[in-house]
């Protein structure tokens, strides 16, 4: 037998090998222990207040335990998927179009980036239908189905052109290096003086409006375009000029609904 | 059988979601850019996993934690858990007789907040763009606490039913202040996480807790009041993110300055 196949020999070449292999399990494991350990808080207070303070059994246990593992897998899936296609593709494209160096195509491809992700995101389309009904109620429009409808789509329109409007502004703020808090805090300002003006039924939804527009996928995808930009472009720092996006996607709705909810 | 219709159904709506945007992205890529796309094997890959994630993620959501959590909110926000106690357990102040629904309110917003996907993506960047100085776990808890502490204020407030303009204007003062005194650095990654902060998995349970409590409480309007909650929840992790790294700064001063009075 040769020295190298007995296997009560330990061999130094099969250790690292051994080794390379377990590494490279732990590595494939990490995003499911991460999603695992983002689930258990979830699981802490439903069971806390389930059966403490509600003093009630869990119903349907076998289905939930069953459901909770299909979470455990698609968070790790997602996470492995982000950095295969959504982070690299989002930065490569803001590096090709530093490089073409057209300004323009740049921010009409923020626009439209902002604008079409947004004008179908099905958490905005379940809040203008509810918003329309709300002003059907408080006889702001008459109460037809048709004028809810194009209450509620102009609404839509009015939101996905604020998000599109927030990203050529946040790319623009990139490529000048302007710091990002004047812009917010010039935006809060504004949200301050539309709220004195707007009608009071229009306020909640204007404000919650911010929060719903930028969904999961949107979010990494607009998070690498605003990092692949401060990379390519010379002085500008990753950390300072890369992040802000969103925070002006989820800005701009409140003001321009509010906006909506004035003219309309 | 059931279960595989249902993942049918939302993979169909999860594609309809995802089909604008991969329109855009390669259309501009095609027509515009003019170049190939890099790896696009793995490119493509990696978008079906993100595809199919997610539809996973809504599924389990949808099955093991959505009804629960729906129905949870609804008894504890019902009149019965509230009122109902026949020994007095629960004290006769008005806005403290929901003490468990604030506590309530915040442990979910932090626990769904941790499982959020979309914070996740921008927690792991922030940790590559900061070479690990900003952690995953630290970014993400810290934005969650934020949400849970805001989700409690947003309760009380529809307990207390002051309008929804005079804490958010007083949340902005805040961050006004907080901005001039941060460390630089942090700012715009603290008001980003405003926004990623309430999506998938968060708006569900949080709006039902606030739909349940505007129904129970008298004089609350379900549709006025509902509302609001999320933006409590997107603006305190602004305030939180931005507090993290002002206790990381002050606590390496007073490290620094201890080692040099030795």
């Amino acid at each position: 037998m040769h020295p190298a196949d007995n296997p009560l020999v330990s061999h130094p070449h099969k250790k690292a090998r051994l080794a390379a292999l377990l590494h490279k399990v732990r590595k494939a494991a990490e995003p499911l222990t991460e999603s695992a350990l983002a689930l258990v808080p979830i699981v802490l207070v439903v069971a806390f207040f389930q059966l403490l303070v509600l003093q009630q059994p869990i119903p349907q246990l076998g289905k939930m335990l069953w459901g909770l593992l299909q979470v455990l897998l698609g968070l790790a899936l997602f996470v492995r998927g982000l950095q295969m296609a959504l982070f690299p593709i989002g930065e490569e494209m803001a590096y090709n179009f530093v490089r073409k160096g057209s300004l323009w195509w740049l921010l009409i491809f923020a626009f439209a980036l902002g604008f079409g992700t947004t004008v179908a995101e099905p958490a905005l389309i379940a809040i203008s239908e509810e918003a329309a009904r709300i002003a059907a109620a408080g006889q702001v429009i008459a109460s037809t189905q048709e004028a809810q409808n194009s209450y509620a789509i102009g609404l839509r329109l009015t939101v996905a052109l604020a998000v599109g409007i927030a990203l050529v502004m946040g790319v623009f703020r990139i490529l000048k290096g302007w710091p990002v808090q004047y812009l917010i805090i010039g935006g809060y300002l504004g949200v301050v003086i539309m709220t004195f003006f707007a009608p009071p039924e229009i306020i909640g939804i204007a404000y919650d409006s911010g929060g719903v527009t930028t969904s999961t996928v949107t979010v990494p995808l607009v998070a690498a375009l605003g990092i692949g930009l401060a990379h390519t472009i010379h002085g500008r720092d990753p950390l300072i000029d890369g992040f802000g996006l969103i925070a002006f996607a989820s800005l701009t709705p409140m003001i321009f609904v509010m906006a909506f909810g004035i003219l309309y | 059988m059931d279960g595989l219709v249902g993942f049918g159904t939302t993979l169909l709506t999860m594609l309809r979601d995802i089909f604008p945007i991969a329109a855009i992205l390669f259309g501009f890529q095609a027509l515009v850019l003019r170049r190939k796309i890099k790896n696009p094997a793995r490119v493509a890959m990696g978008m079906v996993l993100v595809l199919l994630g997610l539809t996973l993620f809504l599924e389990g959501l949808e099955m093991a934690l959505f009804p629960i959590g729906r129905l949870m909110a609804q008894q504890l926000t019902a009149p019965e858990f509230i009122y109902g106690s026949a020994d007095g357990v629960l004290g006769a102040i008005y806005w403290a007789d929901f003490l468990w629904i604030y506590a309530f309110a915040a442990a979910i917003g932090f626990a769904t907040t941790v499982a959020e996907p979309a914070l996740m993506a921008v927690a792991i960047k922030a940790n590559q763009v900061s070479g690990g100085t900003i952690t995953v776990r630290g970014l993400r808890y810290a934005v969650a606490f934020g949400v849970a502490i805001g989700v409690a204020v947003g309760a009380f407030r529809i307990v207390t039913g002051t309008p929804l303009h005079w804490f958010i204007i007083s949340g902005y003062v805040v961050v006004i202040i907080q901005t001039i005194f941060a460390p630089k650095l942090i700012i715009p990654l603290a008001y980003d996480s405003g926004g990623v902060t309430t999506s998938t998995v968060t708006v569900p349970l949080v709006a039902a807790l606030g739909l349940g409590l505007a129904e129970t409480i008298p004089g609350r309007s379900a549709i006025l009041d509902g509302f609001g909650l999320i933006a409590f929840a997107s603006l305190f992790p602004i305030i939180a993110v931005m507090g993290y790294a002002q206790i990381g700064e002050f606590r390496a001063k007073r490290l620094k300055r201890q080692s040099e009075k030795k």
